[in-house]
């Protein structure tokens, strides 16, 4: 399972350290690498965009190895049908992909392969991920994260772009999964196949890359600081970096008991 | 079943041989009625023929009325969930524990099934915690302290288990509210009480204990495993709580995993209030210090309190020193599903399919086929907001273990209105 970032922001701005069709060429013969390694191995690309995500290669229903035309093809309506969607959209892109998005589709596929088989397969997912983090994504991520670690399922990350990403860095130490930031992108072909292209199992004997400190501080919800010690709402489970009269999320009133006033608050806000 | 008949008339002896190891002596043929019920498994159809059951129709016909009722709870009370919870089990192990009619014994059951749930219980609530307390001889005894690791709870309880004597409801309520007082005000407080006995045995007056458990604003909910018993059904609803008796083991589970989820907040119950909580980073790789939990050097990865800076080995905990309670931002995420629920999908009806173009082939989270091999449609469901199709073994698993919906998550605007 790999996710492909196709954020067209991302890859035509400076930031970016290679350009999309190398990048393509490299994981295309990372992919074709993985499939030759073991007849039982499969492979499933998802293209994660700006506006929309999508299935681009399956190894199971397309050619047994991708040639480069029929990903690229693919590839190419996603990205065309992905601008559309942007068009009609007035708010031009924040700049971040909807890793989101595919998460949750690799996960219900991968719930999918499960449920078929009797084989005991060992799902992985890789995050080629560039762009940055969306602070609006984080819920949906977490959540993604948590499903992802009760099914036994590692996420690896392989970020591309020049900062570090905080949500993949948590994913992937959550999970048990790699987060590796090649120094290089030029060699990402040898990055991908020393470290991803192993199984889980001779994982192990391998002598992967340390993994950096992974910031588990929280930011509060008045100011977006990254904070120590902080306040929490015991209803809702918000952050605060002061002491509030009131909670700004769910309304309720702070020290005294909860009554039907902070409620009927609550619901003018809701709507 | 033919086959069944026909070995009847065959000589006796060969028969006892055969059933031996069976202590009730049954024949093969009363073994095929009194065991596996075989035709539970069928159902008649409109024009009266037998078909098997459709099981994963019925698993998913179950699934969605929970849902239903989940959601129908929480739309009332615009989603206010206890999320903090400070909950004692209360677990009877007087004589009545031993009977056997469940295998192998009721406090087996239902020792396996409290494992299940303080695993699922911090699974869902990882800020929540649990104590134990036993029911003996007709005394009540506190086996653990309300804390927060699974480990411990279960290892504690896997060795007291032996039953005797008698039980008794006030002495463990009496027992569970005197903890329970000591709790801050924000935190939720509850018992759920595996009640095997039926009757208890107790010192004074239980209803006056029962009151005194209803001003405290604790929530008891009472499993039985014998037969349904006024005193607890009294307690129950006194005190808001949910009163059940298990059928037999399956039943048990699905009682006692009910509770897992935190339950809606009752307004007064709890008093909102902002708690104060440290955010550790985790200390250096090859660091030396010694920890304030164990009292022992340890090497590496540990945790620093920002108020103190003495080292913890473990999150969610409370800093011994300082006595701040110390979390990583990942528990606070855990819970935040429970406060966004995903929306019910809605079922498609098989019939409203001829503009087969309208219809993608394929689930869009799992991409399996929509069609059965004679290319007719399967059951579906649909996203009510992104308007995506999903198999069924999806929608159960996006809003049991994902809580995203895949369809809402890859489109644009979704997120504004989030």
């Amino acid at each position: 399972m790999v996710l492909i970032d196709t954020n067209p922001l991302f890859w035509s701005s400076t930031a970016a350290p290679l350009s999309f069709s190398k990048f393509l060429s490299q994981v295309l013969s990372f992919v074709n690498s993985i499939l030759l390694l073991n007849q039982l191995n499969q492979v499933m690309v998802i293209a994660t965009g700006l506006n929309s995500c999508d299935y681009i290669y399956d190894s199971l229903s397309g050619p047994t190895t991708p040639t480069f035309e029929t990903l690229l093809q693919k590839l190419e309506d996603f990205v065309v049908k992905d601008e559309e969607l942007n068009k009609d959209d007035s708010v031009d892109g924040i700049g971040s992909s909807l890793l989101s998005g595919s998460l949750s589709m690799a996960l219900c596929y991968i719930q999918r392969v499960f449920r078929s088989g009797s084989l005991h397969p060992h799902p992985r997912i890789l995050c080629m991920h560039g762009s940055q983090d969306g602070s609006g994504q984080y819920v949906a991520i977490m959540n993604s994260i948590f499903s992802a670690q009760r099914s036994m399922v590692p996420i690896d990350s392989c970020v591309i772009g020049s900062q570090h990403s905080a949500f993949l860095q948590q994913a992937s130490y959550i999970t048990g999964g790699v987060y590796l930031k090649p120094q290089q992108p030029d060699g990402l072909f040898q990055y991908l196949t020393t470290v991803f292209a192993t199984d889980l199992h001779s994982r192990s004997y391998l002598h992967l890359p340390k993994p950096v400190g992974v910031d588990f501080r929280a930011s509060c919800f008045c100011h977006k600081n990254t904070i120590d010690m902080g306040y929490i709402c015991s209803v809702c489970l918000s952050i605060f970096c002061k002491h509030h009269k009131k909670c700004s999320t769910c309304g309720s009133a702070f020290g005294q008991p909860q009554t039907n006033v902070s409620m009927s608050d609550q619901k003018k806000k809701a709507p | 079943m033919s086959n069944n008949g026909k070995r009847k008339p065959v000589n006796e002896e060969e028969d006892d041989d055969e059933e031996d190891g069976n202590e009730r002596d049954l024949e093969a043929w009363e073994k095929a009625y009194a065991d596996e019920r075989s035709w539970e498994s069928l159902q008649e159809d409109e024009s009266g023929l037998l078909r098997p059951i459709d099981n994963q129709a019925l698993h998913h016909a179950q699934y969605r009325r929970r849902l239903r009722s989940l959601s129908s709870a929480s739309a009332a009370s615009r989603i206010q969930k206890g999320l903090i919870r400070y909950l004692y089990l209360v677990i009877d192990l007087s004589k009545a524990a031993g009977e056997m009619d469940l295998r192998p014994s009721r406090m087996v059951v239902v020792a396996k099934q409290v494992e299940a749930f303080i695993r699922e219980f911090f699974d869902q609530n990882p800020l929540s915690q649990i104590g134990l307390v036993v029911i003996k001889d007709g005394v009540a005894q506190c086996l653990t302290d309300l804390g927060g690791s699974p480990e411990s709870h279960i290892k504690a309880l896997m060795g007291k288990l032996g039953c005797s004597g008698e039980a008794s409801l006030q002495n463990a309520l009496e027992l569970v509210h005197e903890q329970l007082n000591q709790i801050p005000s924000y935190g939720h407080r509850e018992v759920i009480i595996l009640y095997s006995a039926l009757s208890t045995c107790d010192p004074g007056d239980v209803m006056e204990t029962i009151q005194k458990c209803k001003k405290s604003k604790i929530r008891c909910s009472v499993i039985g495993l014998s037969a349904e018993i006024y005193i607890c059904k009294y307690l129950c609803q006194e005190t808001g709580g949910l009163y059940s008796v298990a059928l037999d083991e399956a039943h048990l589970k699905d009682l006692i995993l009910e509770h897992a989820p935190p339950p809606p907040a009752i307004a007064e119950f709890a008093i909102a209030n902002l708690i104060k909580m440290g955010f550790p980073q985790r200390a250096a790789e090859g660091v030396i210090s010694i920890c304030s939990c164990h009292k022992e050097a340890k090497f590496g990865g540990g945790y620093i309190c920002p108020r103190c800076k003495a080292r913890v080995c473990e999150l969610p905990t409370e800093c011994r020193i300082c006595g701040l309670t110390l979390v990583s931002s990942p528990h606070l995420a855990r819970s935040y599903h429970h406060l966004f629920p995903v929306t019910p999908f809605d079922d498609v009806a098989p019939m409203l399919v001829p503009n087969q173009h309208r219809r993608p082939k394929s689930c869009f989270g799992c991409q399996q086929s929509l069609l059965n091999p004679g290319n007719m449609p399967v059951r579906c469901v649909t996203c009510p907001k992104c308007k995506q199709f999903f198999c069924l073994d999806c929608d159960i698993y996006i809003h049991e273990s994902l809580h995203n919906c895949p369809g809402c998550e890859s489109l644009r605007d979704s997120k504004s209105v989030n």
